[in-house]
């Protein structure tokens, strides 16, 4: 692996000046080189899943070409070497979030498995019937149902915590829905709808100052955000391999290594275990006890070499690149008739939600399609944030790194297609 | 680009999609049932009337959704009204059949009834359309066979359209 990454992370620090070098970084992605329907590929769903650059792809062909097999059992040099790579990448995951140790970094299979094991094994481990859990109302599915599931099980008590009618969350909605009987906070770091950043330090520090461990679904927000676990001070950090330009079926859990120790296991299986009799099985430390079975191996190391993708390229700076496609975006839709932007909060990233009078969101998307512009039509996941916003649905046109202004004014040109069409 | 989206939006559809008829509940149907499509959101009921001789006197919707489901509903109840239940069956058979492509299935449908939905059939360049296309008349279908409830997602029967298959009508 070191050859590898030393590779990849080499090749794109040759681009890397103190402004983000957008042309070249797009040349990474093979992907956007296509046409769809006749026209150049304009990506704009990337908070669904970033589309990968090459040095990944390259690395993952190059592990199942040279280095692949199972990992911590062999004892024969393919085995070692893959769960050398496999554990690196467990060490560049711990780097991407700056947790204190790599024993803090579980690798799931998605962004959803890892809230669903904090739900299944903190749950079961340390909530009881009224203990509650406080989400919010902007929350993605995935972090609302697993907590209905706990609910249905253990008879814990679901509170939600209102957003304002922008999008934005203040701390205040926080203070009016916890309680002395919370006992966490389950909530999104940024709005896969809006694209509202949340305040994850006030949160934590409030959520702390009542007892109540912090649970951040950051699968929007680690891909666009510098995330520090220790400097925002959260319990468990979720996020996912696919939204940062890593491979799917690979996402990450950190968590306080004092709370993953004193967890119960998740699933069961091999590799989390330590002496299996038919009487008592005795299980591995963190993370292995939460890692059952053959865990993703290269989907995992993918991931790795795409986080350090993205500190090659630097996080800073394409975080400002995005801020201001994203303002351009604000400032083009914005001075469109009939259309309304959706999720203005003043601290928001990287996605455009919308509506247009009289034209339904999938008949948008539709007619942009045919214009190459990718963009994602529906209620993403969050039907409880539509009904709070009281919309069916919405066009929503989402950044990655390789987005540009070009872009947005083809999704604009786009736009007038429609009005043509619906008038 | 222009040809296809011409076709699915013709002028009949964004006219019965921005004024539907027979829109809003019936006072006394017989058979009613709700149907969505979990993928989108789109939610429909469809109201029944249904008499003794299994001929389907009074049909209504209500529900939001895209043009291509409203104006879809919209003309399935102009044209489901006098008819059996045994020809509404036949004439959704084919219309299913118009949707996806193939055109078989749906003996007994007059060739009129269906030449008044065919302007939907532009969908069919739009696989992951069809099921706003279909929406209402799986829902009319529960109504009458007195479920309740419907899905696009939960019901084999309803998925209506096949799998899109790569690069078909993605590719040019």
């Amino acid at each position: 692996m070191n050859e590898l990454a030393g590779r990849t992370a080499a090749e794109a620090r040759g681009g890397a000046s103190r402004t983000f070098d957008v042309a070249r970084a797009r040349a990474d992605f093979p992907i956007l080189k296509r046409e769809v329907h006749g026209h150049p590929l304009v990506y704009l769903d990337s908070a669904a899943s970033a589309q990968k650059p090459r040095q990944v792809l390259d690395a993952m062909r190059e592990v199942y070409e040279t280095s692949y097999a199972n990992v911590h059992r062999g004892v024969y040099y393919l085995s070692e070497r893959a769960t050398a790579l496999y554990e690196e990448a467990r060490e560049k995951a711990r780097r991407f979030v700056n947790a204190r140790s790599r024993h803090e970094i579980v690798f799931t299979k998605g962004g959803t498995e890892a809230i669903n094991l904090v739900a299944a094994s903190y749950g079961r481990g340390f909530l009881k019937a009224g203990d509650e859990v406080v989400v919010s109302e902007l929350e993605h599915h995935s972090n609302i149902v697993p907590w209905q599931i706990l609910r249905e099980s253990a008879g814990i008590v679901l509170k939600v915590a209102r957003i304002e009618d922008d999008g934005d969350f203040r701390p205040e909605a926080l203070e009016r829905a916890i309680t002395p009987r919370t006992r966490l906070v389950a909530i999104s770091h940024m709005s896969n709808v809006l694209g509202t950043v949340l305040p994850a330090k006030e949160i934590v520090a409030i959520a702390h100052a009542h007892g109540a461990k912090v649970l951040l679904d950051g699968c929007q927000a680690a891909v666009h955000l510098s995330v520090d676990v220790q400097e925002i001070g959260c319990d468990f950090y979720a996020f996912t391999g696919h939204k940062v330009y890593g491979p799917n079926a690979i996402g990450v859990l950190y968590g306080r290594e004092d709370l993953l120790a004193a967890m119960p296991p998740y699933q069961g299986g091999g590799e989390m275990i330590k002496l299996v009799t038919f009487e008592k099985t005795t299980f591995a430390d963190p993370p292995a006890k939460f890692e059952a079975g053959t865990p993703p191996i290269v989907p995992a190391i993918g991931l790795g070499v795409a986080l350090d993708y993205l500190e090659s390229l630097g996080r800073e700076r394409i975080a400002r690149h995005e801020a201001e496609v994203l303002a351009y975006g604000m400032e083009r839709l914005g001075r469109i008739n009939r259309l309304r932007l959706v999720g203005t909060a003043p601290s928001k990233a990287s996605v455009l939600s919308f509506v247009l009078d009289e034209v339904h969101p999938h008949d948008v998307a539709t007619v942009l399609d045919r214009a190459g512009v990718a963009v994602r039509a529906g209620h993403h996941c969050a039907q409880p944030l539509m009904q709070r916003l009281g919309l069916a649905a919405t066009v929503r046109a989402s950044l990655g790194l390789y987005s540009t202004r070009s872009d947005i004014d083809a999704l604009v040109a786009a736009l007038d297609r429609v009005k043509e069409i619906f008038g | 680009m222009t040809d296809d989206l011409r076709e699915l939006y013709q002028e009949v559809i964004l006219e019965h999609g921005r004024h539907p008829r027979n829109f809003g509940p019936l006072d006394h149907p017989t058979h009613a049932a709700h149907g969505h499509n979990p993928l989108c959101g789109d939610q429909i009921d469809v109201f029944v009337t249904v008499d003794e001789a299994g001929v389907i006197r009074d049909v209504s919707f209500r529900g939001r959704g895209c043009a291509i489901s409203v104006a879809s509903a919209s003309l399935m109840t102009e044209v489901l009204r006098g008819k059996t239940e045994a020809e509404a069956r036949a004439l959704f058979e084919s219309f299913q059949g118009m949707c996806t492509g193939r055109e078989e299935g749906g003996m007994g449908a007059s060739e009129e009834d269906v030449e008044r939905l065919r302007p939907l059939s532009g969908v069919r360049q739009f696989p992951v359309r069809v099921k706003c296309a279909t929406l209402a008349w799986h829902t009319l279908k529960a109504a009458i066979e007195g479920r309740g409830e419907v899905s696009t997602e939960e019901d084999e029967d309803a998925a209506g359209a096949p799998a899109p298959t790569p690069g078909q009508s993605h590719d040019e």
